[in-house]
């Protein structure tokens, strides 16, 4: 067997029999599932309960306007009274109505000893908005006034169609795309991040703990420097794939449970994702799964393994060459920090990018090797000439090669020095050594 | 037949000079003790026969050969500091580092196992490295020096760390070494060990040799010639223009002599003379000890 294969083996398995790994790796599908299917059980939860509201209305126009539903029980009261709010009360909220909401808008008012219920508010106050802009316009004195508005307010909905030169059509979604895109997108950031990282990590172990020292007589530094990286890399490649497998078994386990089809999971995810306030217009659930039929999944899959290789190999080798530079966890910052920087930016690249995604900004960022494999992921599930994906590809992976070139001579004198941190002159000299 | 070679070594950085015009020669299956203050150069001349540093100039010959980077995996080097995996099992980077020096998982497991027993560490090979104390540590970092069996092993500073019982362990270890025909080059300032285990040394002061040779040859040049002498005799002894008298106490009728001669005077001249005078006992002559040459050399500078 190679060195180097020996080299990969031991990083790979190091790190893979650890605690936290398997933990991390085993209850992050758990945690994903969760956060997907935990908001659909709880709604479900509220629904079996029906809240009493009492309505104090003192101008007794309004209170016939609240009708039961399934979550809560209407009931008026003659008058506000303390215990309503007391912890023993039967009563969940109360709506008192001061005065006529027509001359005082603002006399409207909710109290509960909890926080009100979102969808509470939004009832009433739609039931007494509709009602007072009718009475509004009925004073006008105008026939069929009404009607004249409502058919006037034309709600304009665009239905977004991506055509391919072929003249097959599908159904497309920018909301859906850019959710998936940015889906890769952070998962390549953290990846990169989390992994270049380990890689700092591991190459410093080995130098301020000078096993290095008893290594180079036995193996080049530079396949030392290899199989950490690409080890490593392994290690990311399990976790993602453990992560799709174990997810894609537990959706499909919970639907048996529950009883539910694909559509219901999407409809709670389509709920966790406007949960979490992103701006993700309402969809039909079965549209949500034709739109995601319609993306380009093999592309993506493809282009997101590329990017993620390429990618990490240019930020892990510059990490090993950073991590062999420096003698402490605290030099490491001078280093780090502009990697950062970058990654942040193309993070945001990346978002300014989802707005327009042949925009120059989207355009040069995703060629740009250093922020590239971020910015690209985002602009792929809306299309992406392929010219451009392939001009990308070639300069990250020649960038990452030419990076790999100087993290390795860097490496191969850094690693065994010791004593002040070195300057970038000294890190050019090493280079030309 | 000197196994390896170091010529006019010269060695400094940007604000001392580590080694200059440093030369060795490590004769095959010896040891060869490489001594020194703290700070004099020892470390860096080991390092650049490891090849981990360069030489300014000069220039490192391996068994008849200049030293290339193929020969370093000849070299089995113990670093003075821990040079192992701290948050690793023992046994698995013992095998680990094994394989990469090129032996078979197999090979690596049976040999580690040899070892493991032979130093009665068995029950350590599935600790972390790190639950470890530094002694325990430096016996585990000791055999995967020697595991792959090198002809050249550099030990720097190997005692430290060591209580007395393994110390000794040790010393025989390297000596059984020595007799299968490695050639050992160790670093100490354990004065005592040296003694006991080098044949040959250099000792390296601010970052020249000041004394090399062999050990009895060494201590040959620093004997002062002064004599212990244990004898039965009638008169007490007076000093002569041959020989002065250091000290003298007395035992019931034994009477000891600390005895320094005269230059020119060899130790049969004053046995000879003695025996006229005293029944003879014990004739001794005190050879000084690596401790003390070390103090006078070193120390004369000072």
């Amino acid at each position: 067997m190679s060195k180097l294969s020996i080299i990969i083996q031991r990083e790979f398995m190091t790190r893979a029999q650890k605690k936290s790994f398997i933990l991390l790796t085993i209850f992050m599908p758990f945690l994903f599932a969760a956060i997907v299917f935990v908001p659909m059980l709880l709604a479900q939860i509220n629904d079996d309960t029906t809240k009493n509201i009492a309505v104090v209305d003192h101008t007794q126009k309004y209170f016939h306007l609240f009708e039961d539903n399934e979550s809560y029980h209407f009931h008026t009261a003659p008058q506000f009274k303390d215990e309503f709010l007391s912890d023993t009360s039967a009563v969940e909220a109360v709506v008192v109505i001061g005065a006529d909401l027509i001359d005082y808008p603002k006399s409207l008012k909710i109290y509960s000893r909890r926080e009100i219920p979102m969808d509470l508010q939004s009832y009433v106050e739609t039931e007494l908005s509709n009602f007072v802009r009718s009475e509004k316009l009925a004073a006008h004195g105008i026939e069929g006034l009404e009607h004249i508005i409502a058919s006037s307010e034309t709600d304009i909905e665009a239905e977004t169609i991506k055509r391919s030169e072929d003249g097959s059509e599908s159904f497309s979604n920018s909301g859906v795309a850019m959710a998936v895109g940015f889906f890769f997108t952070f998962l390549i950031y953290t990846f990169v991040m989390a992994y270049g990282s380990m890689v700092m990590q591991g190459v410093m172990e080995e130098k301020t703990n000078r096993i290095m020292e008893i290594m180079v007589s036995s193996v080049k530094p530079f396949e030392l420097m290899m199989g950490k990286i690409i080890g490593i890399a392994l290690v990311g490649f399990a976790q993602i794939t453990i992560w799709g497998v174990m997810l894609a078994a537990i959706i499909a386990v919970v639907n048996m449970f529950i009883g539910g089809d694909a559509e219901t999971a999407a409809m709670a995810s389509n709920g966790a994702m406007q949960m979490g306030a992103t701006p993700v217009p309402e969809v039909e659930p079965n549209e949500v799964m034709s739109v995601i039929n319609s993306l380009p999944i093999a592309e993506l899959a493809i282009m997101f393994v590329v990017y993620f290789i390429g990618g990490y190999l240019l930020y892990a080798s510059f990490f090993a060459a950073v991590g062999a530079s420096i003698n402490s966890q605290e030099d490491s910052s001078q280093f780090v920090m502009p990697v950062v920087l970058i990654m942040v930016f193309s993070l945001y690249a990346a978002m300014g990018s989802a707005e327009n995604t042949d925009g120059p900004l989207a355009f040069y960022a995703s060629l740009f090797p250093l922020t590239s494999p971020i910015v690209m992921m985002v602009r792929i599930p809306f299309g992406v000439p392929l010219w451009q994906e392939l001009l990308s590809v070639v300069l990250l992976f020649g960038s990452a090669l030419g990076m790999v070139w100087i993290s390795g001579r860097i490496y191969r004198v850094g690693v065994l020095m010791y004593g002040k941190k070195p300057t970038v002159k000294d890190l050019i000299k090493w280079i030309r050594l | 037949m000197a196994f390896l070679e170091a010529n006019n070594i010269h060695k400094s950085y940007t604000n001392h000079t580590a080694l200059s015009d440093v030369s060795i020669s490590v004769p095959k299956g010896k040891v060869f003790g490489l001594l020194g203050p703290n700070g004099a150069g020892k470390t860096t001349l080991i390092r650049i026969i490891n090849r981990i540093t360069m030489p300014d100039e000069g220039e490192v010959i391996f068994d008849g050969h200049p030293l290339c980077a193929e020969d370093v995996a000849r070299i089995g080097y113990l670093p003075e500091e821990r040079g192992l995996y701290k948050k690793n099992k023992v046994g698995e980077q013992a095998i680990y580092l094994a394989r990469l020096k090129g032996l078979s998982h197999a090979e690596a497991c049976a040999r580690l196992k040899y070892w493991f027993e032979k130093f009665d560490i068995m029950p350590w090979w599935d600790k972390k490295l790190e639950e470890l104390s530094k002694g325990m540590q430096q016996k585990v970092q000791f055999i995967i020096t020697v595991l792959h069996e090198p002809p050249l092993l550099i030990f720097d500073e190997p005692f430290s760390g060591f209580d007395p019982v393994n110390a000794e362990l040790l010393k025989r270890e390297i000596l059984e070494l020595r007799d299968k025909g490695h050639t050992i080059i160790f670093s100490s300032h354990n004065m005592s060990s040296v003694e006991e285990v080098c044949d040959e040394i250099a000792l390296i002061d601010q970052s020249k040799v000041v004394l090399q040779g062999h050990v009895d040859e060494v201590k040959e040049r620093f004997c002062k010639g002064i004599y212990a002498v244990e004898g039965i005799g009638a008169t007490p002894l007076q000093a002569t223009p041959q020989f002065e008298i250091l000290g003298h106490t007395q035992r019931g009728s034994l009477a000891c002599y600390q005895i320094r001669v005269a230059e020119g005077v060899t130790g049969s001249d004053l046995a000879r003379m003695l025996s006229t005078q005293m029944e003879l006992r014990k004739f001794d002559l005190r050879m000084p000890t690596m401790q003390e040459i070390f103090l006078r050399v070193v120390g004369n500078k000072k």
